[in-house]
């Protein structure tokens, strides 16, 4: 206890770094939240809802879902493979690797844009192949992907490697003395283990995919109602002044991070439990 | 069954774990690795489970080469220090894995396998513990419940390591009796790795002792005791 008297603040310091700290908050978390909510109704609950659901805002509710749709399951299965290769193996190049996992955080978003325009852009390197072929990977749906997956892909791998590392490989040698398959193995014991760390940063990669801005901004070519996502589409109609409009879309996606919260919240809790359990 | 173990070699990195190891067990006994940390005892243990491969040497159960076969195939039951149970199933799910994960066409049905559980509830003592979850039982019970998975599918060969590491003295005691009733009750051949001399000395028909990756010495207790080997023998028993 003898640690703990040293660390014994006086009231009064307590008191003002609590206040600063809630303060900050308000400041620069609950007040824009605030605007964009009372700005997207500003004009009622009619204007909010036409805004939602006219055609181009339409599409790009479903652009962003699609792009969610593909993006996310691809990065759940390379972030399960990486992370069980990570954890459960030797080799030669690991540290490399988990390096690399982590650079789609380092690299400006609208880098990991252009970096797709100069792969497969008209003027990139499989430009003319592809033009000759017709086949549109940037300024359509396939770019729309690949920039998604580029930003949001260390979600699922930075969450579970740290979990599985400190699991070890007692559970898959003791299934495999059992008489366990590989598969038998990892459906039966790996993914139960790690469930609830895996439906967290399923949650977090896809939160971040349908509120990518940058790097689809740069791949996306705004056409409206066809390549235009959510983030995009709040963009477009705030620079044509329909504030009320932009607002309601932003409300939406505001809406998301809040679900997004509350589950996370909410899974946190359980996680912790299932830790608590194990050990 | 018997196993037998020609001329094996490990390295990891740059150090030998083990160096040209031969060891003969005999069918029915009860053998135990003894020696200090990285003498290369536990990763004898592995090599005959098949949870390592050795770089040259092979391994025979009862006649059988089994040197290229995985863990899976091999038919053992290997018991692990920290227990290693699922924490997600039931003490009776985590019994009946083995049986589970059978082929179908070999696989017991349904109500086979929950005799089976009840039968090796019954063995190691824990009747009717069935339904709880292994966060629910103390270190012994959970060791208890890791043996009788490990001998849910009827090995011939069971392997244990460091298998009383993290118990105290008194429930230590006592899985050992449990342990040597269950080996004699089923005609069991088991090894099992251990670093504590007392204890291999009071359970093992025969003490194998390592060294630096090589066996110092292969004797049943009173004639390593009467007559040790080698320089390490002697301080290491002193």
């Amino acid at each position: 206890m003898a640690s703990r008297s040293t660390l014994r603040e006086p009231p009064l310091v307590k008191a003002l770094l609590m206040l600063g700290a809630f303060a900050y908050i308000v400041l620069m978390l609950l007040l824009p939240l605030w605007a964009v909510m009372s700005e997207a109704f500003r004009a009622g609950l009619r204007a909010w809802s036409m805004a939602v659901t006219e055609p181009d805002a339409r599409a790009a509710i479903k652009l962003t879902l699609l792009v969610a749709a593909i993006a996310v399951p691809l990065n759940t299965i390379f972030g399960v493979a990486a992370s069980w290769a990570i954890s459960k193996f030797q080799f030669r190049g690991k540290t490399l690797l988990i390096a690399l996992i982590e650079l789609p955080f380092s690299v400006s978003p609208v880098v990991s844009g252009l970096v797709w325009v100069l792969l497969f852009g008209a003027q990139g390197w499989f430009g003319t192949w592809l033009i000759d072929r017709d086949i549109q990977i940037i300024f359509a749906l396939p770019g729309l992907v690949l920039a998604t997956v580029f930003v949001t892909f260390p979600f699922v791998a930075r969450q579970l490697i740290p979990l599985m590392t400190s699991q070890g490989r007692a559970d898959e040698e003791a299934a495999l003395t059992l008489g366990a398959s590989g598969w038998q193995t990892f459906w039966r014991v790996t993914l139960p283990n790690i469930r609830f760390g895996l439906l967290y940063g399923v949650l977090l990669c896809n939160a971040r995919a349908m509120g990518e801005f940058g790097a689809v901004s740069v791949v996306s070519g705004h056409i409206r109602g066809e390549t235009n996502t959510m983030p995009l589409h709040v963009e477009v109609l705030y620079n044509e002044y329909n504030f009320v409009a932009a607002f309601a879309v932003a409300s939406l996606l505001t809406l998301l991070a809040v679900v997004t919260l509350a589950l996370k919240s909410a899974l946190e809790w359980r996680y912790r439990a299932a830790l608590a359990a194990r050990s | 069954m018997s196993i037998r173990i020609e001329g094996v070699s490990k390295t990891f990195s740059d150090y030998p774990a083990l160096n040209s190891v031969s060891l003969e067990i005999g069918s029915g006994e009860f053998v135990a690795l003894l020696g200090p940390s990285g003498s290369g005892k536990t990763t004898l243990l592995r090599i005959i489970a098949g949870l390592e491969r050795p770089e040259s040497g092979r391994v025979q159960f009862g006649g059988r080469d089994v040197t290229k076969s995985s863990a899976a195939s091999r038919g053992i039951g290997f018991v692990f220090q920290h227990y290693a149970l699922f924490g997600h199933m039931t003490v009776a799910d985590n019994i009946g894995f083995g049986l589970t994960v059978m082929p179908r066409r070999m696989r017991p049905n349904g109500a086979e396998i929950r005799r089976r559980v009840t039968e090796l509830l019954d063995l190691v003592r824990l009747p009717g513990l069935g339904d709880r979850f292994p966060s629910q039982l103390s270190g012994g019970q959970r060791q208890r419940v890791a043996l009788a998975r490990a001998l849910a599918r009827d090995p011939k060969i069971l392997l244990l390591d460091e298998p009383f590491g993290a118990l105290d003295a008194k429930v230590r005691r006592e899985l050992r009796v449990a342990l040597r009733t269950i080996h004699e009750e089923l005609g069991l051949t088991s090894v099992f790795v251990t670093h504590d001399h007392e204890e291999a000395f009071t359970l093992a028909d025969r003490v194998a002792l390592l060294n630096h990756g090589r066996i110092e010495q292969f004797a049943p207790p009173a004639e390593i005791e009467a007559r040790p080997e080698s320089e390490f023998v002697r301080t290491f028993l002193a």
